[in-house]
Parts: structure tokens; sequence; C-alpha cells
């Protein structure tokens, strides 16, 4: 195989396996903008694959799937909205409580309903996502270099990968270019700023929430419709963290967002490419090393390489009235 | 009554058990400043939010321009063309400030439309009421002063015709003062109405046309300022009559307590703060720092007290050299006796989160007579605060109350009490009074001038430029760092203000 050919099925892989984390980490992105911390993606990206691989499975549709996922997440993230916004409580608590809650009732209602050890049964072709063919994809395949760019690098996806890259400017647009993003990023920042402007702070930080889920539900659709038939219990397996990891490593901000999230996605496709192959000098690398390698990128790049990353000042601070 | 632009009618108000509003009936007329004064929690922030619509009053009426009128949020303050400048302000600071301005007043859903009319209107708004600021500024990069005019703006880009103000100098250099109040001056003439909240006499005195004095929830008074005094309104404010002046005999300077020489301090980028600083305080004076606060004095302070490290010089204490450049030990600098009201009780002074007797020990809870072995001895603890809280008239008398429940002057008492009564030979303060109200300043300076009567050296810091010519017995000047002249205290304000703004000094360092 040459250096080409690898390279492309290398990419390839990074950007399957990144989706998940652009979702998720946008979903936090709007949270954490509008100043509520939300530790939560993963349990949302859980539930939303299991509500999403229980439905398909039962209706045998696709939509129906996406739909659950969606449901199911907001729900949570309402749940953790109405914690910490109505009820003023603790940020990080509320949202590992989720992903406890979450990981436990997953397995639990998975046995119940499937009984196949906590998963959901395999999805058939129509109960889950299919590949995107770009037109002339098979075609122009043997031409060199640009035939596999196009035909396996950017063709050949998920609808939901498509839709995943494009709500990066989407995200953007919406956060620096209209009134709604305009007032969330305020409240994030100085809730009193947008109370005093007549804004309501609550409603504001609750529709942030809503954005959330709705984002954590595609994610964990993906998981459980596109990039596998079916839910598997803790499918989402830290992917949560890691896209709380690059939203702090992209200092809050959709672009770098993206580009986090493809580097980590880039680590986790070579950790797999490079597990039980031995490198030249080092020889074979434990592929816990290359797992936990985002996680270690991120404290040192965090320590010093990028510079600081202010988190919204607001941020995980239940708004009070003052007196 | 044509004439009166708001009205409010026996506005009643209850948190709790706390009564804060009582039965408040207040005019204000169309086209004037309006001062409303009293002492910290006599009321008036709560009235204010009131009529901003941040709470509902329990009963009571709101008439704007003779139409009864009900404030549910601050929306419909705005849309009744009330505006407020709040203490702390509300801005974002990561926002420009044509965005700041435009938050929560966006014509549509989509802000590229909104951006080019506002800012259009924003200039528009500029050249009206000279009130020129960049549009593309980050907030945090404008000083104070423009920051406060950002707020100014953003009331007037939402149509107010009532400008509440709250404590608006509390944060500003006197020069920025001066300039807020020529501002006022300026929306006044354009035929604005202006409330103006504070507990600085001597701003109700410059620009007020009419002023209303709380005391204790109730509106006790409204007169016409051109026909009230300083006096009438502190005794309406106190409920009592309050010395303005301390009343201080000579001093009988001792030896030299405290001895700076050559100090430098450069704060954590590198720049300097403190420049070649030498001075010296002798038992039984006080030495009063004045200056536009941020030039240097803070940083002397705190490395005088061993709380932030000197670059080089000398400190002695009571003759014996301090480690001033090396090792900060600021428990090692009280045992020798130094005691240290330090300018921010908030931060640094109190933890407000701790009952009021165990702030009354912080620092000094390793003393024996507080202990019993390796614990507390909680009985001994509450003893000696009561005995202080009886003799700084500290209230309410309570030893097991919160400290962030008592007023900022008691608070203040609190950081005194602690300090004074170790019998210290040298005592450094900071803004003594900031944020204190009439009454507690007036015991606050007694207790400082007691201080120096009984032998201490006592250095002070304070913006109040009559605080330190009230109580100095000589006056350095800081500015941009360095001690620009030394003054007595019968120096005008003017000579002070001249050296204080760095004009006379770089005339006299040349010398």
């Amino acid at each position: 195989m040459d250096f080409f050919h690898v390279l492309v099925v290398l990419l390839e892989s990074t950007i399957r396996v990144s989706v998940p984390l652009v979702f998720a980490a946008l979903a936090g992105l709007f949270t954490e903008r509008a100043g509520v911390f939300d530790i939560g993606l993963e349990g949302k990206m859980l539930g939303a694959a299991f509500a999403a691989g229980a439905a398909a499975a039962v209706t045998q549709s696709v939509w129906v799937g996406l739909i659950a996922a969606i449901l199911i997440s907001v729900l949570l993230s309402l749940v953790h909205g109405y914690a910490s916004i109505t009820q003023r409580g603790n940020q990080i608590v509320s949202g590992v409580a989720i992903n406890f809650i979450v990981a436990g009732s997953t397995v639990i209602l998975g046995e119940a309903w499937f009984r196949q050890g906590g998963r959901t049964p395999a999805l058939a072709e129509g109960a889950r996502f299919q590949i995107v063919n770009f037109p002339g994809a098979d075609a122009i395949r043997e031409v060199p270099i640009l035939g596999p760019i196009y035909a396996d690098l950017l063709s050949g996806h998920f609808l939901l990968t498509y839709l995943a890259f494009a709500m990066v400017p989407i995200s953007w647009w919406i956060l620096y270019r209209t009134r709604f993003g305009l007032r969330l990023r305020a409240v994030g920042e100085n809730p009193g700023a947008v109370d005093t402007a007549g804004i309501s702070v609550i409603w504001l930080r609750y529709r942030a929430v809503i954005c959330c889920g709705i984002l954590c539900g595609f994610a964990g659709a993906y998981l459980s419709l596109a990039m596998t038939a079916g839910f598997v219990k803790g499918m989402t397996a830290g992917k949560g963290y890691i896209a709380l990891a690059a939203l702090i490593f992209a200092k809050w901000r959709p672009k770098n967002v993206m580009f986090a999230c493809l580097l980590f996605g880039f680590l986790d496709a070579l950790a797999i490419r490079l597990q039980g192959t031995p490198l030249p000098l080092v020889g074979q690398v434990p592929v816990q090393l290359m797992q936990a390698l985002p996680y270690i990128l991120t404290v040192i790049l965090l320590a010093g390489f990028i510079g600081k990353a202010i988190p919204p000042k607001a941020g995980g601070v239940p708004y009070v009235k003052e007196r | 009554m044509d004439n009166i632009a708001i009205e409010l009618r026996g506005i009643d108000k209850s948190f709790g058990p706390v009564h804060a509003n009582k039965n408040i009936n207040l005019k204000v007329r169309k086209g004037t400043i309006h001062g409303i004064i009293g002492e910290n929690g006599a009321g008036k922030s709560t009235l204010m939010s009131i009529l901003y619509g941040f709470y509902q009053a329990d009963s009571g009426e709101i008439v704007v321009d003779g139409r009864p009128i009900t404030i549910r949020d601050p929306n419909a303050a705005i849309s009744a063309g009330i505006g407020m400048v709040h203490q702390h302000f509300m801005l974002v600071e990561n926002f420009t400030v044509l965005e700041n301005v435009m938050l929560g007043a966006e014509d549509s859903q989509i802000l590229n439309k909104g951006i080019a009319k506002a800012r259009q209107e924003l200039k528009r708004l500029e050249k009206e009421y000279a009130l020129e600021v960049n549009p593309d500024a980050l907030i945090e990069e404008l000083p104070v002063g423009l920051q406060q005019r950002v707020e100014i703006l953003k009331a007037l880009y939402r149509k107010a015709d009532i400008l509440i103000l709250d404590e608006p100098t509390g944060v500003l250099t006197p020069a920025e003062a001066d300039h807020l109040f020529r501002i006022l001056g300026q929306l006044k003439a354009q035929g604005k109405t202006i409330i103006l909240i504070t507990h600085k006499l001597r701003e109700i005195m410059a620009i007020t046309d009419e002023v209303s004095v709380m005391r204790r929830g109730e509106m006790v008074a409204t007169r016409t300022t051109g026909e009230t005094s300083v006096e009438e309104l502190a005794e309406l404010m106190v409920g009592r009559r309050v010395l303005l002046r301390v009343e201080k005999g000579e001093g009988t300077p001792g030896d030299v307590k405290l001895s700076v020489q050559g100090l430098t301090v450069k704060d954590s980028r590198g720049v300097t703060m403190v420049d070649d600083v030498s001075l010296e305080v002798r038992a039984g004076e006080i030495v009063g720092i004045a200056g536009v606060a941020g030039n240097g004095q803070s940083e002397l302070l705190e490395a005088i007290a061993g709380i932030r490290k000197g670059t080089s010089g000398t400190v002695l204490l009571n003759g014996q050299s301090v480690d001033v450049t090396g090792h900060r030990d600021p428990a090692a600098l009280r045992a020798r006796g130094l005691a240290h009201v330090p300018e921010d009780r908030h931060h640094v002074g109190l933890v407000l989160k701790f009952e009021e007797s165990e702030n009354a020990i912080l620092g000094y809870h390793n003393d024996p007579r507080y202990l019993n072995g390796v614990f507390l001895n909680i009985d001994a603890i509450r003893k000696d605060a009561e005995e202080k809280i009886a003799k700084y008239d500290i209230r309410p008398p309570n030893a097991r109350l919160k400290t962030a429940n008592f007023s900022g002057g008691n608070q203040q008492k609190i950081v005194l009490a602690r300090e004074m009564e170790r019998g210290p030979d040298v005592l450094i303060i900071g803004q003594p009074t900031r944020g204190v109200d009439v009454g507690a300043i007036e015991f606050i300076h007694k207790r400082i001038i007691e201080m120096r009567d009984q032998g201490k050296a006592v250095l002070l810091v304070s913006v109040e430029l009559d605080e330190i010519r009230a109580l100095s017995d000589r006056i350095l000047v800081m500015f941009a760092g360095r001690v620009v002249g030394e003054r007595s205290p019968d120096a005008t304000e003017g000579e002070l203000g001249l050296l204080m703004a760095g004009v006379e000094g770089r005339k006299e360092a040349a010398e």
C-alpha cells in the first residue's frame, strides 16, 4: 500500500470518528457560551444513541430513530436546565448525575425490552443511515490523486456527516450574526447586562440548552444508526468528554471546535490503524496510550502552548438577581 | 401638574422581615437633576430597582408623565422611557461598544441589518450629547469613565427620558466624576430628567436641583438644593447631628516607627507601580498619602504590609529591617507590631461567609488566648468579639451573624476593631471609609485620631482628598508611582489637586 492510499484511508476514518465529536462539541458550545456548563454531553449522547437504536429497531424507520434520539436528548437537556437554571443547582453535579442515570438506565431498559444483554437488535438496511455517494464517484475513483479524494474523502459518507460539518459554519452564523447569538453570548458573559436590557435570562438559557439537546441527539443517532447498526451499551466510550476537551481546546469558537475534533478524531483513527503494527524505533505502541493521547494533548497544550483558554465569564454560575 | 416626570405614591416593599421601603412618596420634576441621598441600607437602591422593574412594590403606584403604570420587568421600564446606569456596570466586557448598546434593542433577528442603523444612531447620540466613544472598541479595553459613558449611551439609545444613576462616581477618579457631571448638565439642558443616587453630600450640592433624603426605608425630606446645606442633609440622613470635620488637636510626633527607603515595586507584568518611594512615619503622627486611584498607593501599602513583594528598597519597622524584597510573611510583621487595614475589606480583610466572631480573630487565631490546646476556644473568641462589638458599636450586636449580613460601615468596624485592639505600634490603613455611611465615617475618623493620640504611627491611604486633609498631620502626594510632593494639611485642595494630576510635581522633582 502506498503512502497516499494509507493517508486517504486514515483521513476517511478521521472524518468518520470526528462526526459525533463535532456534533457534541458544538452542542456544548451553545450551552457553555450561554453560561451553563455541561459535563453531561456524554450522557445525552448515550441516551440519544439508545433511543435511536430502540426506536429504529421497533419501527424499522431511521427517521423515527433520529427523532427519538433528539427528543430524548432534549429531554435530558431540559432536566439539566431545570436543575441548573431554574433551581440554580450545581451544574457539574447535575451533568454527572445525567451521565450516571443514562449509563445505567440504557442497559436496564435495553435488557428489559430486547433481552440481548443491553444491546438493541441489529438494524436492517432501511432502519439505518445509508452512505451517500456523489454522482460519478465510482467513475473517477481511478484518476490519480483527485479520484480517491473525491470518491473516498468527499463522497461516501452519511447524511449526518455532511450535516455535522455544515453545522460548523451554521453555528458560527447563529452565534455571531443573529440576534439570538448576540444575546446568547452576552448571557454567558454577564447575565446582568441581558436582564437589564429587558431580556429573560432564564428563557434564553433554556433555548441554548435545547440547542445543545438537539445537537447531542444528532451525535447519538450517528453512533447507533450510522456508524454501527444498533445500540451497544456504553457505546459513547468517553466521546462526550473528548468533545468537552475539544471545546476547551478550541476556546469556545466554532471553527476551532471543528479542527480540534478533527485532530482528536485523527488521533483516534491513528490509534486504530496502529493497533498491532510496530512502529520504527519505538516498536509496538500500546493502544491505551493512543487512546489517552487526546486527553494528554489537551492538558499539555492548555498548559501553555495555545495560550489561556478563557471560559465564558458567567459559566457555571446560576443567575440570581442582585441583593 | 404637567411638569412632573415621575411620581411615586405610597411605595412599600418588604423582603421578609426587612421593611426596605416604607410608604415612599416622591415627585421628580421634568428637566431637573433630582438627588436621592441616604446612608447605605437606607433603601435607595431598592426604590430604584422597583422603578426599573427588578422588584415589584408590595403596594403603591408609579406615575410617569401623568399616567399610572405598572413596571413588571426592565422591559416595561424601558418602554416607559426609564433608563438606568447601574453601580456595577451591566456591560458585556468582551463585546464592542456597539454590540453592548444594541443588546436587547436589536431591530431584527439577523444582526447585519440592524448594525448599520445602530451605528448611525450611536453617532447621532454621540454628537447630540457630546459623548464620544469608539463604537468598535472592546469594553474591557476602555477606562471606567468611558464604560460608564457606554451605559449612558445604552439608556439614550433606548430613548430614555428619565435617567437613573446609581452611585455613579464610586468607581470614578475626581476628574472623571467632574466630566460625568458636565455630561449630566448637558443631558439636563436637553430636557432629560435625571435621578442621581449617592451617599456623597458634595455631589448632591454640586449638581442637583432638588434632593430627597432617605433614612431607614423612609423618605424623610425633600429640599431645594439651593436652600439647604451639607450640615442639614447630613443630619437628615443620620437622624442626629454629625460632625463632618473631625476635631483634632496638635500631634506630638515621637520616634520614627516606620521608615521606607527607596522602595520600588513591580507588578506581575513587570510594570513599575511604586518607584523609589521613601517616607517616614513617626509615633503619634498620621501621614496621609493622597493621589488618584491607581498611582501606586495600593501597591505601596501591600508591600509594606508584606503581602506584595518589593523589587528593591528597605523598610524598617521599629528600627529593625523588614525583608521587603524576599520572603513575604505578613504574620511575622503582625507579631512585630504592624497592623494592616486593607483597602479591599471584602476580598482581603474579611471572609464574608464567616461569623463575625471568626473574622474578629482572622490572622490572630494562633494567639494562645483564643486557643485551647490545638483547638479553638470558641467561648473566648465569642467573648472577645462581643467586647469589640460593644466598644466599636458594631450593629447588629451579634457575634454569630454572618459577616456578609453586616452593612459596609459595620464590616469596616469589624476589621478596624481586629487590627486596632491588638495595640500595634504601626497602623497602615487603606481607604478606611470606602463604601461606609456618614455616621460610621465619623466614628472611624475619631478612632484613627485616638490611635494617633495613643502614640501609634499611622500611615493612611485614601482617594478621598477630604479625608486625607481632615486626618493627616502630613500629606504625601503620589503620582505615577512616585511621591511627588509633601504638604501640610492646610494646603488648599487646588494645590493638592495639581500635585495629584502630576502637574506641579514634575516641576518640583526637577528642581
